[in-house]
């Protein structure tokens, strides 16, 4: 039966003593192991780690940098239409005054000329009034007088008679009217 | 043996599970190789498969299996970093991963089924790798303090201590600090995997025994132990992890404590 061979064995060993081909057998194992595991896997893993780190990191600073770009981008655009709304109120505010300002000059100029339209009307009526009074009164003088001394027969050379009568027919003339 | 043991083997032909069950003979004879060496061996070969697979891509956003093989990775370099320091952790990374893995396979051999036997209930298996974690530290100390003297002075005499008391603190400290911990890490391993295996197969073959027994009564019992035979794996599950956390996180710590300015 088996048990006296394992009883011999257990006798035979204290499992406290290590058996020299286990150690041997167990150190090159081992070193096999730890070499392999420093030469390819710990490289690999750690690189892994690096991108992954470095994938992380730089999406983190890319998007940072996308938050601040759009952040600046939309600043600038509310302070162009700012700009903008303060431009166009400014000018409407311009237009506003300027074509008051048009109204009110072009009231002015039109009142201008047609004073000045009036008053021309006026002093040229009566330059030609005074002229047609003028040369009315020396053309019905001459021709009163030549009429009333062909009628009366006799010659009014007395100039100052002549004259008197002239004015007083003549005045006689302007109050009938 | 004692008398009683004499007697049940007599009437059953059971014989207990002891240090005997873990003299496995050879799978070839002629070259004296054993189940637990080629356990050894299938676990580097698991190790580096797994991690060879899932770093081999190394993509920015993971696979399934990068992310496994991330998980494992960042736990282990999350504790050097934590342990010994941003500065220099990266140098034991390699070394610390491989540890903790090696272990970790080697350990859940003890519940797969068919395998079931934890390579480093074999304390040869576990010497090598206290060694290696003793040089690595002892290495990391020497680099750090500037030679084996302003180690030795780093490791055995506390800051702020003087006169007298020093010669019985400093023998001491060299005691714990540097002889005895390569020790305690080998049979701190060995003990909880030999002594989880070992309740494991008496569990399993004492209630297989029992069942046989043709008594009733003794076959109640055997079920119960194999009820708790379950519980005991379920408990070695946990233990399987701890005792591969504890062994690289003693490592870690011993290279952190090494590495230091001062205690």
């Amino acid at each position: 039966m088996n048990t006296a061979v394992v009883l011999a064995a257990e006798e035979a060993h204290n499992p406290l003593l290590p058996v020299w081909s286990e150690v041997i057998l167990g150190s090159i194992v081992f070193l096999i192991v730890l070499f392999a595991v420093w030469k390819f896997v710990v490289p690999s893993f750690e690189k892994a780690y690096a991108e992954r780190t470095a994938a992380i990191e730089g999406g983190l600073s890319a998007a940072e940098t996308k938050q601040a770009e759009a952040d600046a981008k939309l600043a600038e655009l509310e302070r162009q239409l700012a700009d903008a709304r303060h431009e166009a109120a400014r000018i409407r505010e311009e237009a506003r005054e300027q074509g008051a300002q048009i109204v009110a000059d072009m009231r002015a100029q039109a009142q201008a000329e047609a004073t000045r339209i009036v008053e021309h009307g006026k002093a040229q009526i009566e330059a030609e009034r005074q002229q047609a009074v003028t040369s009315l009164r020396a053309e019905v003088g001459t021709l009163a007088t030549g009429l009333a001394g062909r009628i009366v027969g006799e010659s009014l050379d007395d100039e100052a008679r002549q004259s008197r009568v002239v004015e007083r027919f003549l005045a006689e003339l302007e109050a009938s009217n | 043996m004692s008398s009683a043991g004499a007697l049940i083997r007599a009437e059953s032909d059971f014989h207990a599970p002891g240090p005997g069950s873990f003299e496995l003979p050879p799978v070839v004879e002629s070259l004296g190789v054993t189940k637990p060496m080629l356990l050894l061996v299938l676990s580097a070969v698991i190790v580096i498969g797994f991690t060879w697979l899932s770093a081999r891509k190394a993509a920015v956003v993971p696979g399934r299996l990068q992310f496994a093989g991330e998980s494992v990775y960042g736990f282990v370099r999350g504790l050097a970093r934590d342990n010994i320091g941003s500065d220099h952790f990266m140098k034991f990374v390699p070394y610390l991963f491989s540890l903790f893995l090696f272990i970790l396979v080697n350990n859940y051999y003890g519940i797969i089924p068919f395998l079931q036997f934890p390579s480093f209930s074999r304390i040869g298996f576990v010497v090598p790798l206290a060694l290696m974690s003793w040089i690595v530290y002892i290495g990391a100390g020497m680099w750090a303090h500037h030679g084996p003297l302003g180690y030795l002075k780093h490791a055995t005499m506390p800051g702020g201590i003087k006169g007298p008391i020093l010669l019985l603190l400093v023998p001491l400290e060299f005691f714990s600090n540097v002889l005895v911990r390569p020790v305690t890490l080998s049979l701190r391993l060995f003990g909880n995997m030999f002594a989880g295996h070992l309740l494991l197969i008496l569990f399993a073959t004492g209630g297989a025994a029992l069942l046989t027994s043709g008594n009733l009564l003794y076959g109640g019992v055997g079920i119960l132990a194999f009820v708790l035979g379950i519980g005991v794996s379920f408990l070695e599950l946990l233990v399987m992890f701890l005792q591969a956390y504890v062994f690289t996180l003693l490592s870690t710590m011993y290279i952190g404590e090494a590495l230091a300015e001062e205690h």
